[in-house]
């Protein structure tokens, strides 16, 4: 419990409308979208700006609060789940764009700022910002910096990594210090602004970042392939990569998965075939044209039944939401939905999806499998019900079983939604003994007391790895 | 402050009567957040979110919360506009959700005297009856035509109430006479050629105080072909009740409008106010657990049809020639009528068929105007916010016309039109009144 001293300080700091200790306003932020999480925190504070935060965290140290930074909670590894109760620290009022950098080809900006008024902001000039979470008309870009989130055209233009350029963070003592900067080159000491990417909230605080631009690809084309046969779909992937093709998007999306978007989306999907592919490519128009041609070529190889290329944007629009809402859509199948983020090479990708399926068929389990195919990153999806709990037993066998063959393939626990308490127990099997040690020495170097986001990323028990029986 | 018993009863009414898959099968991915008005005007609370309620349902009904004055507070901030449900790929049928909650929490409150006496008087003694309705509306006309209207505003009398009903006062329209209101017939031949045979739901406010719109109604339906039953026996659709926690009353008026239509042999029933549109449609959810019913309210609700569905349908607008004097049109959607009776493309496509108009869409059309029932005088500061941010994109579309297909967003956008003082530059209208003025008679 916070002590009425500590909440007078707060609301000295922010005023006494930005502190909430309410039953109801603390259980609205005891959740995220990660199913199975919940846990109160002790009070919600939004500050204003980068001082308001540094004094609140002297506050918490203090103190020994917990600080939760917190987004939009869209995050699907328990992120946000204030386990060991504290404070959830709002970024709602600091959702401003500071600066669009024409010169420079930057934009400066807060970290409440919904990702996708980013995009509009930056497309309204011309230029382009590709990370595209499937969230992201919801999610928020400090959300995006900390779970270094991917999307449909990480592919080609990677993640959102590869463009923050510089960060202005508040450390867990308080200082504020500035990483990076509107630089292409510099190598001057440790790659600070890459550690606080994807550190899950729990080495700093964020406070504004600015990110790199590209200029707007020329055209872009979209196609949808079908296959009767999942493998094929799988192989296909493989072989347009293989064949030095970089698609701008490369999705892919079963059966199940294909039924339920359409009964959210109803724009005319294909249902009666076992896998599609989304295939976009951008560019320079004639690069654009010979790509999807050899691509629909490739795929036509594989026996897809058939490939079809967007006739208008529109259409073009309509697969690209579908494939956006395909978590959601799932989710009207059965009251609970875990999905996983299990990613392997993409050479490996026919592989993992196969197992998958054993594996689905071992443990007697209703698991639909969609995503990034080719970043290799898989969300198989269990449609289950948490009040079934002999099911839900099952269900953690499963995923156990298919993280490890992911790792077996070279692969890893999580692509892009991040470790958070979630995916804690599994990191130690990536990392091995030492990689823990070796992270835990920079959390405790710029977090000696442990109050940023504590009990994320690394789990108070590992979990035995599986022998999984071929 | 609520009573710890009085809570305990409405909790233990969350265990009893709220559906749990409903409840879980909202899966908190937060695709609704950027939709809801309430969530975006409150500056980004997770507790004025579609999200957050749900989640407030579930804990009270979990026994994690109790239903403490918050939890109603945030409930009752709800505009009901359902703009969170066509977004939400779950497809969580919170409209359901938040009557259900709100009838338990209604019906197990001690209310304050006076709070049941209006309570009462307007639930139970006035809209279900719909001669009593008549009467008041037609003592507001004497109102308006006595120059009583003229005394109370000089003497700045609608001051002691919130400033939207204050202003509300200034924009109601004028009403007919009680006379007019008597003689409805009870069946309309079509104008040449019988195309369809339908039934008129007249509504309550609709055929009191918007009875010019009602007779409109009839005319195009006439002219579009379709013979007209309209049965005595029906009555008011009980939106107002479902949405404010009065179910037991709202089922008794489905039930009596079930009835009165079953016999009219009908292939449609037809609607022209987007929010009584869509509690009609919803009456098979309403009698869900009733056997007898049930089916009784799936049939009334397949053949039920908005105004501008059926014009459109039988290509009104191809039919006849509109024409206005030029002016520039945009249309706000009720939300009822787009988020429940999924009617969206048709009165733009009548509004843009009318000679001499030019349409432009507005931004974020589809976002609620803050009527929502009797919201914007219970709930007026909200409301206005609402209000001011759609008048805001009603400005930049540069339009003097504003449509609308609901009462209460007609109400509504005048309200906003006075506020803006623009009165002597734009008008709002029903889509049926402006058809009728664009017909070439
Ligand atoms: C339907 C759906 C689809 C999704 N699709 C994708 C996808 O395609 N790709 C993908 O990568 N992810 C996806 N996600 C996951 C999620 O949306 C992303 O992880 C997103 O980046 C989270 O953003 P947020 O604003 O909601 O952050 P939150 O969930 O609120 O927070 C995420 C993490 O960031 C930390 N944090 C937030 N802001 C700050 C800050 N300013 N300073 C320090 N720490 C901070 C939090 O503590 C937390 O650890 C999806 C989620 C859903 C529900
Ligand atoms: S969109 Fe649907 S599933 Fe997602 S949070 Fe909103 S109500 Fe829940
Ligand atoms: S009904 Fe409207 S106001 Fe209520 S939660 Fe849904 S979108 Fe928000």
């Amino acid at each position: 419990m916070i002590s009425q001293i500590v909440k007078d300080r707060l609301i000295s700091i922010v005023g006494i409308e930005n502190v909430d200790d309410s039953k109801a306003g603390r259980l609205v932020y005891s959740y995220d979208a990660t199913p199975q999480f919940q846990s109160l925190p002790d009070i919600i504070v939004s500050p204003r700006n980068t001082q308001e935060i540094a004094e609140i965290v002297k506050l918490c140290s203090e103190f020994k609060i917990p600080i939760v930074p917190r987004g939009s909670g869209t995050n699907l590894c328990a992120g946000t789940c204030p386990t060991e109760g504290g404070l959830v620290l709002l970024f709602k009022h600091m959702n401003q764009i500071i600066d669009i950098d024409e010169e420079n080809l930057t934009i400066t900006v807060q970290p409440g700022i919904i990702t996708l008024d980013m995009i509009h902001a930056v497309e309204a000039k011309g230029l382009f910002y590709p990370p595209d979470p499937s969230s992201m008309k919801i999610s928020t870009i400090g959300g995006n910096i900390n779970e270094n989130s991917g999307g449909l055209r990480g592919l080609k233009y990677g993640v959102t990594r590869d463009y923050v350029l510089a960060l202005e963070v508040v450390l867990p003592n308080g200082d504020i210090i500035r990483t990076g900067g509107k630089l292409a080159k510099d190598v001057a000491g440790y790659d600070l602004t890459r550690l606080f990417v994807g550190s899950e909230g729990t080495l700093g605080i964020i406070t504004e970042a600015t990110l790199k631009l590209i200029p707007m690809p020329e055209t872009k084309k979209t196609m949808l392939a079908l296959f009767q046969d999942i493998e094929a779909a799988a192989r296909s992937v493989s072989k347009i990569i293989a064949n030095r093709i970089i698609p701008t998007t490369l999705e892919f999306l079963d059966q199940p998965t294909l039924i339920a978007v359409e009964d959210f989306a109803n724009i005319g999907l294909p249902t009666n075939v076992k896998a599609v592919l989304l295939i976009e490519q951008d560019g320079s128009k004639d690069v654009v044209d010979k790509d999807m041609e050899k691509i629909a070529t490739l795929c036509l190889e594989e026996n897809a039944e058939s490939v079809e290329i967007a006739k208008s944007e529109e259409e073009a629009d309509a697969l690209r939401t579908a494939r956006r809402v395909a978590l959601s859509a799932l989710a009207r199948l059965k009251p609970t939905t875990i999905l996983e983020d299990a990613t392997v090479p993409r050479s490996e990708i026919a592989k993992m999806v196969r197992s998958i399926n054993e594996i689905a068929e071992k443990y007697q389990l209703n698991i639909c499998t969609f995503g990034h195919a080719g970043d290799g990153n898989l969300h198989p999806t269990c449609l289950t019900d948490v009040r079934n709990t002999e099911e839900i037993e099952r269900v953690e066998q499963a995923f156990a079983e298919i993280f490890e063959k992911a790792i077996d393939l070279g692969g890893t626990i999580t692509g892009e939604h991040g470790v958070g308490v979630m995916k804690a127990p599994y990191l130690e099997w990536k990392l091995g003994k030492e990689g823990i040690s070796a992270m835990k020495a920079i959390k405790t170097g710029f977090d000696p007391l442990n109050i940023l986001n504590p009990g994320k990323v690394f789990a108070k028990d590992s979990r035995k790895r599986v022998v999984i029986s071929t | 402050m609520k009573s710890v018993t009085e809570r305990k009863i409405i909790q233990q009414g969350f265990m009893d009567r709220m559906d749990e898959d409903e409840l879980l099968n909202c899966m908190r991915c937060g695709f609704c957040l950027p939709s809801c008005p309430t969530y975006i005007e409150s500056g980004f609370q997770e507790l004025q979110s579609p999200r957050g309620r749900i989640a407030l349902m579930k804990a009270v009904k979990d026994g994690l919360l109790e239903p403490d004055e918050d939890v109603e507070r945030s409930l009752s901030l709800c505009l009901g506009c359902r703009a969170c449900e066509p977004v939400c790929p779950s497809g969580v049928k919170y409209g359901h959700l938040l009557e259900e909650a709100r009838d338990i929490i209604q019906q197990n409150k001690k209310q304050k005297a006076p709070v049941k006496t209006v309570r009462n008087a307007v639930f139970e003694g006035l809209f279900p009856h719909q001669n009593r309705m008549r009467t008041v509306t037609s003592l507001l006309g004497i109102y308006q035509r006595s120059g009583l209207q003229k005394v109370t505003r000089k003497i700045g009398f609608m001051k002691l109430f919130p400033e939207s009903l204050a202003t509300m006062e200034k924009v109601l329209p004028k009403v007919p006479k009680r006379k007019e209101m008597n003689n409805r017939p009870e069946f309309l031949p079509a104008e040449q050629k019988r195309l369809k045979r339908v039934a008129f739901f007249a509504g309550c406010l609709m055929d009191t105080m918007f009875l010019e719109t009602n007779n409109g109604t009839l005319k195009l339906l006439q002219k579009a072909g379709c013979e007209i039953v309209i049965p005595k026996t029906q009555g008011c659709c009980g939106a107002l009740h479902g949405h404010s926690g009065e179910k037991a009353k709202a089922i008794e008026m489905a039930k009596l409008n079930i009835e009165a239509f079953e016999h009219t042999n009908a292939d449609y029933i037809i609607t022209n106010a987007g929010g009584c549109g869509a509690f009609l449609i919803d009456y098979d959810h309403l009698l869900m657990n009733d056997p007898e019913w049930y089916p009784r309210a799936k049939a009334f609700k397949e053949k039920l049809k908005d105004i501008t569905q059926i014009l459109v349908e039988l290509d009104f607008h191809k039919h006849v020639s509109l024409h206005l004097p030029n002016q520039c049109i945009t249309y706000q959607d009720s939300c009822h009528l787009r988020n429940v009776m999924k009617t969206a493309e048709a009165p733009r496509l009548l509004l843009q068929s009318i000679d001499g108009v030019q349409y432009y869409e507005m931004k974020d059309a589809d976002r609620c105007c803050g009527s929502a029932g009797i919201y914007n005088i219970v709930e007026s500061e909200m409301s206005m916010k609402i209000l001011d941010s759609k008048m805001k994109n009603v400005i930049e579309t540069n339009t003097t016309t504003i449509v609308t297909a609901n009462p209460g967003c007609l109400l509504q956008m005048k309200l906003g039109i006075e506020r803006e003082g623009l009165s002597d530059k734009m008008r709002a209208v029903h889509i049926v009144d402006l058809l009728i003025e664009a017909l070439n008679d």
